[in-house]
């Protein structure tokens, strides 16, 4: 089964073999509102941990989107250039944003769990 | 949270939730408020508002490519075109109507001596290109307000010609990557260090720049975590840091404290302070930003100096710089030679490296010319009281709303208050529901949703120029407002309101999503045709 983190910025990445597809959380597209634009990073650029990497914008603001973790982007979603609401739709289904192959699988162990970010976001009232 | 479950935006007399009477009458209209088509939705083919003599016959020589279609342009007399404007100008809300609570920016008035004197020929009739000997008071104006802009900030030296806030943005920053340069430092300090309350255009300014952007965090008192910028600046010796860009007071409506301390910092690790002037209205006449260490500022005319704003008028945003960025201010320099003005353009003489020119003609003069009226209208004196006016409006407004809606930062504040949605919670109201309520209680609303860093703002700037009766009406339909959604049974009808402007909730994300850009009649949709909704 694959293994989803989190981050504080509210990103999502599912975690199959050493590929990860990252996206924004169910909190995220809520806080958001509706989403109108998202650009998405093209394929083969190298992302470190923490960079913003893609634009999400709704009917109130504009956000970065940060790689959680280090790698190379592979492929991104580019359905979300037509269909922006995808994301609020379906924040960890159809509305993810892109995939990379990760540089280093221990950088996972700086992540949430499910529950710890479940605490997180409730924390945050 | 979905921001807007309700996207019905028929008319006032259409649908209606939360209760509203809504009479239909015969032509759509509601008193005063007419439903208006657009002009391209009016008139008669062949009709026109002025007689016109027949064109000579001349042979074309346009060799085949004469216009042989429809050009598209309605039909209409001119009593028409004068009665469609007027009512289009009567569906608006405006500074010269009411309370216009929007925060950050700033003045909501246009005193008509400004304009009064902004059309004398002497000023109004000028042109760009006109002979210098036959524009010398106009220059002698412009190096006036010049004069005037320095001592109230405590600065050396001021660039005129920047075109407004963001473009002095860029105008400070050439200045501070040029002095970068001349000490060899560009490649080394490519970073500008910017808060997350900043304005947005201070780190687009930065990046268009080619310098990295890297936020500091507020702290709990809403002001810039100084610790923080340390750790940022890192020692003086290997600091990649050129500038900070800080805003005093800052988007949070308080003043940034620590600024002395701010300053020393950012000097010590070899970098520039860059301070946005966007809220220097709240401090005219009180502190000169130059004895805060700053090495320069731009100065929104239209938003300190009363200059028209909001799609009222052009902008100008003249910066002031420290001595160490003098040398650096654009072209056009407007130096006096004995008893002549006159304009060093580029590749004059002057004692300094100017960075080049960063506006075709010299500034605004309009703006200049208004600026200046109402500095010399106010008075030292009076500029002082207007800052004080300022920020003793926006303290009424906290202290009169702190029991009812929540302050996100303890005041006093300056120029605006600033609120977070926490009273809103569990009461199914947004921020945006409660904002869209205010335009049936007659107000436009306060900005909302920025800054950023708090959730769900309420940023409100009543500014000096509100009567204190008209400010506490205000007050008590917000109160009134917050009353009411904390029944918890109202979320209902504020997700309806407004419910009587010309438009009800209109459908911002379809407008985000498919906007459509130019009016053809085939995106007019039958059902929402006014004729035909006129003619029901």
């Amino acid at each position: 089964m694959a293994d989803v983190r989190y981050s504080e910025e509210h990103e999502w990445i599912r975690v199959e073999g050493d590929t990860g597809t990252i996206g924004i959380t169910q909190y995220a597209q809520e806080q958001l509102g509706d989403v109108v634009f998202v650009e998405v990073p093209q394929a083969g650029r190298k992302v470190a941990k923490g960079e913003a990497v893609a634009v999400v914008e709704s009917v109130k603001a504009a956000s970065d989107i940060y790689a959680p973790v280090s790698g190379e982007v592979i492929e991104s979603n580019a359905a979300l250039a037509d269909a922006p609401g995808d994301v609020n739709a379906e924040p960890m289904g159809r509305g993810w944003f892109f995939k990379m192959k990760l540089a280093d699988k221990g950088e996972l162990a700086g992540l949430m769990d499910e529950a710890a970010y479940a605490a997180f976001v409730k924390g945050l009232g | 949270m979905a921001n807007s479950q309700d996207r019905s935006q028929g008319r006032t007399g259409g649908i209606v939730s939360g209760g509203a009477p809504a009479a239909a009458t015969f032509t759509g209209n509601r008193a005063l408020q007419i439903e208006e088509p657009l002009i391209f939705e009016m008139g008669q083919p062949g009709r026109c508002g002025v007689d016109l003599p027949e064109p000579p016959k001349v042979k074309d020589r346009l060799n085949g490519l004469r216009r042989t279609g429809d050009i598209g342009l309605p039909g209409l007399s001119e009593p028409q075109v004068v009665q469609h404007y007027t009512r289009l100008s009567q569906k608006n809300y405006a500074i010269d109507m009411g309370v216009y609570p929007l925060g950050s920016c700033t003045m909501k008035h246009n005193p008509r001596i400004n304009e009064k004197v902004a059309r004398l020929p002497g000023i109004g009739d000028l042109h760009p290109l006109q002979p210098v000997s036959t524009v010398q008071g106009a220059l002698e104006l412009i190096d006036r307000l010049a004069h005037w802009l320095k001592t109230l900030t405590g600065m050396p030296a001021v660039a005129m010609s920047p075109a407004a806030g963001a473009h002095g943005e860029m105008c400070g920053m050439m200045a501070i990557a040029a002095a970068l340069e001349a000490k060899g430092e560009r490649q080394k300090r490519k970073v500008v260090l910017a808060p997350e309350s900043a304005h947005g255009t201070n780190p687009a300014t930065a990046a268009a720049l080619g310098f990295t952007v890297k936020p500091i965090p507020a702290n709990d008192r809403g002001r810039v975590d100084l610790a923080a910028l340390k750790a940022a600046l890192g020692p003086a010796s290997g600091s990649e840091v050129a500038a900070i860009m800080l805003t005093n007071p800052n988007t949070c409506g308080l003043f940034e404290n620590e600024i002395v301390e701010i300053a020393q910092a950012v000097h010590d690790a070899g970098a520039y302070f860059y301070c946005d002037g966007a809220n220097f209205n709240a401090i005219v006449g009180r502190v000169r930003p130059g004895d805060l260490g700053i090495d320069c500022m731009h100065i929104n005319l239209h938003k300190t100096f009363s200059t028209p704003h909001g799609g009222g008028g052009p902008g100008a945003g003249p910066v002031v710089l420290s001595a160490a960025l003098a040398p650096y201010a654009p072209y056009p320099w407007i130096v006096k030679d004995g008893e002549k003005w006159r304009v060093a353009e580029d590749g004059a003489a002057v004692d300094g490296t100017p960075l080049g020119r960063l506006k075709a003609f010299h500034g605004q003069m309009g703006m200049f010319t208004r600026a200046l009226a109402y500095m010399m209208s106010h008075g030292a004196d009076g500029l002082k009281q207007a800052a004080e006016d300022a920020v003793l409006s926006a303290n009424y407004v906290m202290a009169a709303l702190k029991d009812t809606m929540s302050p996100a930062f303890e005041g006093p504040c300056m120029h605006e208050a600033l609120f977070d949605d926490s009273f809103l919670k569990d009461t199914g109201v947004s921020t945006l529901d409660f904002a869209k309520a205010m335009i049936d209680e007659g107000y436009h609303p306060m900005t909302m949703y920025f800054p950023l860093v708090v959730h769900g703002a309420m940023l409100i700037e009543p500014t000096e120029s509100q009567a204190k009766e008209d400010l506490d009406l205000f007050l008590g339909a917000l109160r009134s407002l917050a009353a009411k959604a904390k029944t918890g049974t109202a979320a209902e009808a504020f997700k309806a309101a407004p419910l009587y402007a010309p438009r009800r909730r209109l459908d911002e994300t379809l407008a985000a999503r498919k906007p459509i850009l130019r009016w053809k009649p085939s995106n007019n949709p039958p059902e929402t045709d006014p004729l035909k909704h006129a003619a029901e």
